[in-house]
């Protein structure tokens, strides 16, 4: 019985790994060696697949709701529609999911350990959840996460990577404590440069020898009041498939920056050359290109605070409305590092903009709410613009922002269609 | 007698040893599947070792209305050898998402071999490249397209 399972192990292990190519003739050279074909056949007929590999519902796995987008499922990314992110502070059913390997088992939280090591360290240290939550000060945040790919759909040539059209943008209450208590009580050497994170998923190949992604942030951001290792979201703890049981949260940064199931930060003397920090990961070319232009790794990039844009959020895209009825439209508009100063609507392709409320951050690097009420001047189809400009009076782009080889960076103007009948 | 019960017991003796090769030629082809397939034995660590989702379907490569069920892929020349080599790491939405033409999806081939342990495909990249361009042309963007798909709704 044991040869039994054991086989079956191995073919559930291979049936996860690879095609049923493989499987077939593992199956067979096994039927030839010993003659059990029964055995296996009947398994493999009664359909004898592990949980994890039944058809599951994304939507029901993750508690996402059911008007998200799966882009891709494996790795998983998944994004949200504009109208889907009304809340004030998102809450996970709302909430992107960008993974670049796979997604880690549930980490038992009282085994969890962080190790904080690299050339700059003082000493290499260790710390518990316990240590974090009880030897630390907790610090609540609300933090912007963009995707730096958020927008790629658009982008002429085509970019390759997932097709992200709005919806890779979030804006969470995190709690944890605070990166720099950490890093300050492992010890930072004068020659610290950078951090890097490593974390507990896996390599889509399987490779037990690659990292899926290992990125950091220079000291600097590093060392910001608002750079969490977060063990909350939300006031609960962190879903696994955001993280759990910690991860980094750096907002205003490229949400790749906010590393999820955190296991080790290396504090490096050189910008950290972890995987998706070097070639054309997460860069964007030193100078404008034309779009198609080849671009040299050497001449590219690194991103680091994301740009100004906005999204309205209600109403939905495709409200038909009556002569006369004001519409009411809101949303949320961010500048990475910077604050959002003005917000503007436009119901003629941008020949005139009107300005919107705009109200402060909750803290800095949160998201802040827009509304306005808009007039219509008759009846047909109308399309309203929405603009923000951040404190450096740098403003969303109508058309798309300059093409990069990656697609990254894409914050021209969100809209939504409306019908006055 | 004496001769039929020496012939049971020889007979029962070459069943025994019979029993044993099979038991010791079952270990040694499960160590050696290991070998191949498992080496870092990472199925004894849990039962639950990556999570990874996917679609179950009896027939793994039914086609229905010019779609391969299993993958989204469309029916066409290069089917098999696209399934085959390009949907063991990754989700073939993340294939039929992106739209390149040859000299970029050459380009990206070459990276998932730097990068992400690909394999050479040698005679199957023509076929492979021929099927994307061919089946997911590039659609013209411009600057900012329409807004399409609207579902309309009446907003009182």
């Amino acid at each position: 019985m044991y040869i039994v399972q054991l086989i079956n192990s191995i073919i559930k292990q291979t049936t996860l790994d690879r095609r049923s190519f493989i499987k077939k003739s593992v199956l067979s050279s096994f039927t030839t060696l010993i003659g059990a074909d029964i055995v296996f056949g009947s398994n493999i007929k009664s359909g004898y697949t592990p949980i994890a590999l039944q058809n599951q519902d994304p939507f029901k796995l993750f508690g996402k709701n059911k008007e998200m987008v799966v882009l891709n499922d494996k790795p998983w990314n998944i994004e949200a529609k504009a109208h889907l992110l009304d809340d004030k502070i998102t809450p996970n059913s709302s909430m992107f999911i960008r993974n670049n390997g796979r997604t880690p088992d549930k980490i038992n939280a009282k085994d969890w350990i962080l190790t904080i090591d690299g050339e700059s360290v003082k000493k290499t240290k260790t710390y518990t959840l316990n240590d974090l939550k009880t030897k630390f000060k907790k610090h609540t945040y609300q933090l912007t996460l963009e995707c730096g790919g958020n927008g790629r759909s658009e982008f002429n040539p085509p970019a390759k990577g997932n097709q992200w059209t709005i919806g890779a943008v979030h804006c969470a209450s995190w709690s944890g404590v605070r990166l720099k208590d950490i890093l300050e009580d492992a010890g930072i050497k004068s020659n610290a440069v950078y951090i890097g994170y490593h974390s507990f998923d896996t390599h889509l190949s399987g490779d037990p020898s690659k990292e899926p992604i290992s990125r950091g942030c220079p000291m600097s951001k590093a060392l910001q009041d608002e750079t969490l290792l977060a063990f909350e979201m939300n006031g609960k703890d962190i879903p696994l498939i955001h993280g759990y049981p910690v991860r980094l949260v750096a907002g205003g940064w490229p949400a790749s920056v906010s590393g999820k199931w955190i296991n080790r930060i290396s504090i490096r003397d050189k910008v950290h050359d972890g995987t998706k920090m070097m070639g054309t990961a997460y860069r964007v070319p030193k100078n404008p290109v034309a779009p198609g232009e080849k671009v040299k790794d050497e001449d590219m990039c690194i991103i680091e605070s994301m740009p100004v844009k906005s999204l309205i959020t209600y109403p939905k895209t495709g409200a038909i409305i009556n002569k006369g009825q004001k519409l009411k439209i809101r949303g949320h508009a961010w500048a990475g590092e910077l604050e959002v100063e003005k917000m503007e609507y436009s119901i003629d392709f941008g020949s005139t903009w009107k300005t919107c409320s705009v109200k402060k951050p909750a803290n800095r690097l949160a998201w802040q709410h827009f509304s306005a009420a808009i007039d219509f001047p008759k009846t047909g189809y109308y399309e309203v613009w929405a603009r923000a400009t951040d404190t450096k009076g740098i403003s969303q782009p109508m058309l798309l922002p300059g093409w990069n080889p990656k697609g990254y960076l894409n914050n021209a103007c969100h809209r939504i269609a409306v019908k006055v009948v | 007698m004496n001769k039929g019960k020496d012939f049971e017991k020889k007979i029962k003796k070459a069943e025994k040893t019979a029993y044993f090769a099979l038991f010791f030629s079952s270990i040694a082809s499960v160590l050696l599947l290991l070998a191949v397939y498992n080496p870092t034995l990472s199925i004894f660590k849990s039962n639950e070792t990556n999570t990874i989702y996917s679609d179950v379907i009896e027939d793994e490569d039914k086609i229905e209305n010019g779609i391969h069920l299993r993958t989204g892929l469309i029916e066409a020349e290069g089917l098999m050898t696209v399934i085959n080599n390009c949907t063991n790491c990754h989700s073939a939405k993340l294939v039929t998402q992106n739209r390149m033409n040859t000299e970029r999806w050459n380009a990206t081939i070459k990276w998932m071999q730097e990068t992400q342990n690909l394999w050479d495909l040698g005679e199957n990249q023509k076929i492979i490249v021929n099927y994307l361009v061919t089946n997911y042309p590039v659609k013209p963007k411009g600057r900012r397209m329409n807004l399409e798909n609207i579902d309309w709704y009446t907003l009182n």
